[in-house]
């Protein structure tokens, strides 16, 4: 089934990434190639498979709850775009 | 100096017939020379290299020191290291300087190796051949009109065509197995877990993983010796003994056994890779090995699963790049929302984009089962194959690609033919194995050619030791690029 332009325009916003109308019809053709791509695993039989999530059957290892990290907040800091007194800046989002 | 192994270049550093600050600036004088050109390095340091070859000089003088002290080794551009430009080959890392160093890169400066400057790659390691790079494609040093793979292109070009003796890459479907063979490299991605993921800039976190590229095995597995290594800040680091990967190498191959998998000899193969991949195998042969013929019936359906999978977990690792703490931030913006969505347009390149919006679709309300949860259940099916097959054979062996290099812009416009490239070695990842790509003939336009080996969870040793037996029989690896300036 192929994408519509509004499903298209939907999952950009979904993803936060901005698309003009015309990005998306460019974009909606090259997906409904992948997703015809994508399509064809529909055709396997996986009754009864187990879904597997990752490369190995790894069990999380599980450690002190105690701090670890020493304090690196001003250096973090000084990679933001925008900041001021040790605080990330982002535009106003509450009148 | 330029096509001296790892092993000779330590020996040289050891006795003192070269400092690593002269080997370090021989190399570096290669990247000044050639990188217009190649396109392999996006950034180089000379004064930070230097000041880590005079420190690798004082402890190769006090004696004792590790086989790669004073080695310069270049590094995927995905590798975080601190001080360092780490873009991921994106614009909205274009000015994001690495506030401390990855796993990868601590063991490395830890065995007194020296970092020789960060390489191209497809942004966010997206790709099979370095276009996606916001830098610019790579080219390959066996003709410069061709991609020289991807997405670790950029080291695949840089030892190539000695600017560097060795580099680092990431394999998420392929990304260093397959430029290992269009560069005519060889190449390692390990068993996954083998090497921390900390400070690697995720892409898909069940699938990443680190490893080495270099001019031989022996090399591989002098490099993987520092590379693997269990690290806690990776949940999915394993934690084992540690091994000597150069240990096997020598062990002869009477009585091995290669599985040889029909799926990956059909259609969509070229002939000339098919050709080169034969003659190996009956190399192998004259070795000592027995031919298994092994079934891979799911082996078909990877690409499809890889592209719900891998695009599902880059959608929800890349979220974090929205412009408020690291990275581009757009200019101009009426709000927060909008700040979003123009810093994730303007830094995100159309391959990425493309990646982020199939994730997004695939994990969204009512389309999850049908297209993850389906992913997952075929992922399972990959892996019960392998471990069907190695119940007959000690390693898989058949082509890394389906053909040799392709030229730059062929393929670039068309997703999905770009996809295929992946067909041999995105199994292995959906598994978790290890894999590796050794040079084994030319072929088109005489170009290399590259052979596939896949090893059980873990015998990263015994596939070493089959490769480097492969090349102390044949001399495939160390042919070298014609027309790269000396």
């Amino acid at each position: 089934m192929p994408l519509s332009l509004q499903e298209v325009q939907r999952i950009a916003e979904l993803a936060r990434i901005g698309v003009s109308d015309a990005e998306a019809r460019a974009v909606q053709s090259q997906l409904n190639d992948i997703f015809e791509l994508i399509g064809r695993m529909q055709k396997v039989d996986t009754e009864g498979v187990e879904p597997m999530s990752h490369g190995q059957d790894l069990e999380l290892r599980l450690r002190e709850d105690i701090v670890t990290e020493r304090d690196q907040r001003e250096q973090f800091l000084s990679l933001a775009p925008e900041r001021e007194q040790g605080l990330y800046l982002v535009p106003k989002v509450i009148e | 100096m330029l096509n001296a192994s790892l092993k000779e270049l330590s020996a040289a550093l050891a006795q003192r017939k070269i400092s690593s600050v002269e080997l370090t600036r021989l190399f570096l004088g290669r990247v000044e020379k050639l990188n217009a050109s190649l396109n392999a390095f996006i950034t180089v340091d000379a004064e930070k290299s230097l000041a880590q070859a005079r420190a690798a000089d004082e402890r190769i003088a006090k004696g004792g020191a590790q086989p790669l002290a004073g080695i310069p080794v270049a590094h995927k551009d995905i590798f975080v290291a601190k001080g360092w430009l780490t873009t991921c080959g994106s614009k909205i890392l274009s000015n994001f300087t690495g506030p401390y160093d990855a796993h990868v890169i601590e063991r490395f400066s830890d065995a007194g190796a020296v970092i020789l400057g960060k390489t191209n790659m497809d942004e966010f390691a997206m790709g099979s051949s370095t276009e996606t790079s916001f830098y610019g494609p790579a080219r390959n040093p066996w003709g410069q009109a061709y991609v020289p793979g991807g997405s670790s292109g950029g080291s695949a070009a840089a030892v190539a065509a000695r600017l560097a003796p060795a580099a680092t890459g990431t394999d998420t479907g392929g990304s260093i197995r397959q430029p290992a063979a269009l560069s005519g490299l060889s190449g390692l991605k390990p068993t996954y877990g083998l090497v921390s993921r900390y400070g690697m800039i995720a892409f898909a976190s069940s699938l990443d993983q680190g490893g080495p590229l270099a001019k031989s095995a022996e090399d591989l597995a002098l490099l993987l010796n520092v590379m693997a290594g269990f690290d806690a800040r990776d949940s999915t680091s394993v934690e084992r003994a540690r091994e000597d990967y150069v240990r096997d190498l020598e062990k002869p191959l009477a009585g091995l056994r290669i599985g040889v998998p029909k799926e990956h000899f059909g259609e969509g193969l070229a002939a000339d890779v098919g050709k080169a991949v034969e003659a190996a195998l009956r190399e192998f042969e004259k070795l000592g090995a027995t031919r298994v013929p092994i079934g891979l019936p799911n082996s078909g359906h990877s690409v499809p699963a890889y592209y719900v999978i891998a695009p599902a977990e880059a959608s929800s690792n890349l979220s974090r790049f929205d412009g408020v703490r690291y990275g581009h931030r757009a200019k101009e913006h009426r709000d927060l929302a909008d700040m979003y969505r123009r810093t994730r347009a303007e830094g995100f390149g159309a391959e990425v984009r493309r990646r982020i919006l199939i994730g997004t679709y695939v994990l969204s309300h009512g389309y999850y089962d049908a297209y993850y949860v389906k992913a997952q259940k075929i992922r399972r099916l990959i892996a019960d194959d392998f471990a069907a097959a190695f119940k007959q054979c000690d390693v898989i062996v058949g082509p890394t690609a389906p053909t040799v290099a392709f030229k730059i812009g062929v393929k670039a416009a068309d997703p999905v033919q770009m996809y295929l490239n992946d067909i041999y070695t995105i199994p292995v990842n959906l598994a978790g194995l290890p894999g590796m790509s050794i040079p084994c003939g030319f072929g088109k336009d005489d170009l290399p050619v590259g052979l596939h080996i896949v090893g059980n969870y873990f015998s990263e040793a015994k596939m070493l030791n089959v490769a480097h037996q492969y090349q102390k029989a044949t001399d495939w690896h160390k042919r070298e690029p014609t027309g790269i300036q000396r």
